[in-house]
């Protein structure tokens, strides 16, 4: 690597002078899992790494009075796949920590890492943005707030400004009997890049109509796109076949993927339209009460109460 | 957590607690975690395969947690605690895991081996029977192109019986 200057602010407006001072040759590092891996390979150099890590407030798993939750920034994922309020009400964000990277990946990356990286294929943003999640975001003006699913611009593109930072993302409190569900496929069990993925959510009404949905895909577009047609197809049905393919197929033709190593234009939006069924059947199922296993948690081990 | 200010020195000196000794060294800020063990400590059981986080040959416990030292800062150790692969062993002896690694014959050039082992430890101290899904899950993020894994298994699975035998 590259020689940078190493600092470790002790509060949001430190780091946001950090940033400012440096435009575009600082960069906010949490985890550092995409970070050093593209210092390392040259793909970015800086003049300066701004390690977020000692800011108490982007540490912080905030349960609201409400239900709703702001997980800090630097929050890795271990203590957001065994943080209790998570588990029970986004148990679709669970199944998106749970498989990013391996074990020790998830020692260090973030939530806050995988989006404002703003890869196509991060596995985090589509359950973060069919809940409705909130970027909070510090700048040199002061606050604001940003949808997390109109965050990524463009491959590692984000509407967040060279001296801004994310600070913690907002899940609103979830209405009654709704829930998300995330489904990538990957060559491998675990430790890949997804070749597609998808991000569903719905609520039902007392009689297991969906009210509510959402449907956002992950590595077939230059951005995770939201794939509105999808959640109209399933609004208003208990999720029966004809709808939950009906939903397939919307998924489908709003698919804009490339062919690249990982796969094909046509796998992908096969892939698209499959991912999507599923992924509503689960997160219907799951907002039925039944439980729906994550895709590693038959697998994945509890930390000790001792971590 | 110490606070490390870079700001006017390129090299920085970090103190940190390394397999329960207190140590101090030199760390420029681009050197990873792994480069400081090896490089600037002589701690050379931690080995490099990849460098970008996806093999695990790289991997220690920082403050409880199992991490790449290859995408760690060595500056980011600064107050940390860390074990590598040469506080496994108690005095004098052998870790279970490294006693079944060598019967079960988990390893042939060796150089995944630490990797396996500091990641293994860390799965028994959490799950001290885990099944066989369990063990390949945990170790998903180290690779080998020697053994086939299947030893590597079968070691974890001896040292589990070992640390805890069935009743
Ligand atoms: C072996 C391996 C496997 C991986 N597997 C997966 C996978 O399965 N799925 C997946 O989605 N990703 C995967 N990744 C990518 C990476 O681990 C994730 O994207 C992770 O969530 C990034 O989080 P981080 O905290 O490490 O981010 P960092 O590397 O610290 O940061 C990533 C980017 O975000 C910026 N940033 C970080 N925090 C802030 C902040 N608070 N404010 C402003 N900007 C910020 C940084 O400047 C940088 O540009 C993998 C990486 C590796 C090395
Ligand atoms: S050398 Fe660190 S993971 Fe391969
Ligand atoms: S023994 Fe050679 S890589 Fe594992």
């Amino acid at each position: 690597m590259d020689d940078f200057e190493y600092v470790r602010p002790g509060s949001v407006g430190e780091a946001v002078a950090l940033l400012a001072e440096k435009p575009g040759r600082a960069r906010a590092m949490a985890g550092g899992t995409d970070l050093l891996v593209q210092l390392k390979v040259g793909r970015r150099t800086l003049d300066r790494v701004v390690d977020v890590k000692g800011i108490a407030e982007l540490n912080e798993i905030h349960v609201g009075s409400d239900g709703g939750i702001t997980i800090g920034a630097a929050v890795p994922c271990h203590r957001v796949y065994d943080h209790p309020a998570i588990v029970a009400g986004f148990p679709g964000i669970v199944d998106s920590a749970s498989i990013v990277g391996g074990i020790a990946i998830q020692g260090r990356a973030t939530l806050g890492g995988n989006l404002c990286n703003g890869a196509p294929s991060g596995d985090s943003i589509p359950s973060l943005a069919v809940v409705g999640a909130v970027a909070v975001i510090a700048g040199p003006s002061g606050r604001r707030e940003f949808p997390v699913s109109e965050f990524c611009t463009g491959p590692g593109q984000t509407v967040l400004g060279a001296d801004e930072l994310l600070v913690a993302i907002r899940l609103p409190a979830p209405p009654p009997r709704s829930f998300g569900h995330y489904l990538r496929f990957i060559p491998r069990n675990e430790m890949d890049i997804a070749v597609a993925g998808a991000g569903a959510w719905v609520a039902l009404d007392e009689a297991g109509v969906v009210t509510a949905a959402r449907v956002v895909l992950a590595s077939v577009a230059p951005t995770p796109i939201e794939v509105p047609d999808a959640a109209t197809a399933i609004i208003g049905t208990r999720g029966e076949a004809t709808a939950l393919e009906a939903a397939s197929e919307a998924a489908k033709a709003a698919a804009r993927p490339i062919t690249d190593m990982r796969g094909t234009q046509a796998q992908r939006r096969h892939l698209s339209g499959v991912l999507t069924k599923r992924a509503l059947a689960g997160a219907i199922a799951r907002a039925r009460g039944e439980h729906v296993p994550g895709a590693h948690e038959a697998h994945r081990v509890h930390a000790s109460a001792t971590h | 957590m110490v606070a490390v200010d870079a700001r006017t020195a390129t090299k920085v000196v970090v103190q940190a607690t390394i397999n329960g000794e207190p140590v101090q060294f030199l760390a420029e800020p681009r050197q990873t975690l792994l480069e400081c063990l090896r490089d600037v400590l002589s701690l050379t059981g931690t080995k490099e395969g990849c460098a970008d986080g996806n093999c695990g040959a790289c991997n220690v416990v920082m403050d409880g947690r199992l991490v790449n030292s290859c995408l760690v800062l060595g500056v980011e150790a600064a107050g940390a605690s860390i074990t590598t692969i040469e506080g496994i062993a108690p005095v004098g002896g052998l870790h279970p895991l490294q006693t079944a690694f060598l019967e079960q014959a988990a390893l042939q050039c060796g150089i995944c081996t630490p990797g396996f082992i500091v990641s293994a430890s860390e799965l028994l101290k959490r799950n001290a029977r885990p099944t066989e899904d369990e063990i390949r899950f945990w170790l998903a993020g180290n690779l080998c192109r020697c053994t086939g894994y299947d030893k590597i298994v079968r070691a974890v699975l001896q040292a589990a019986e070992m640390i805890h035998p069935a009743a």
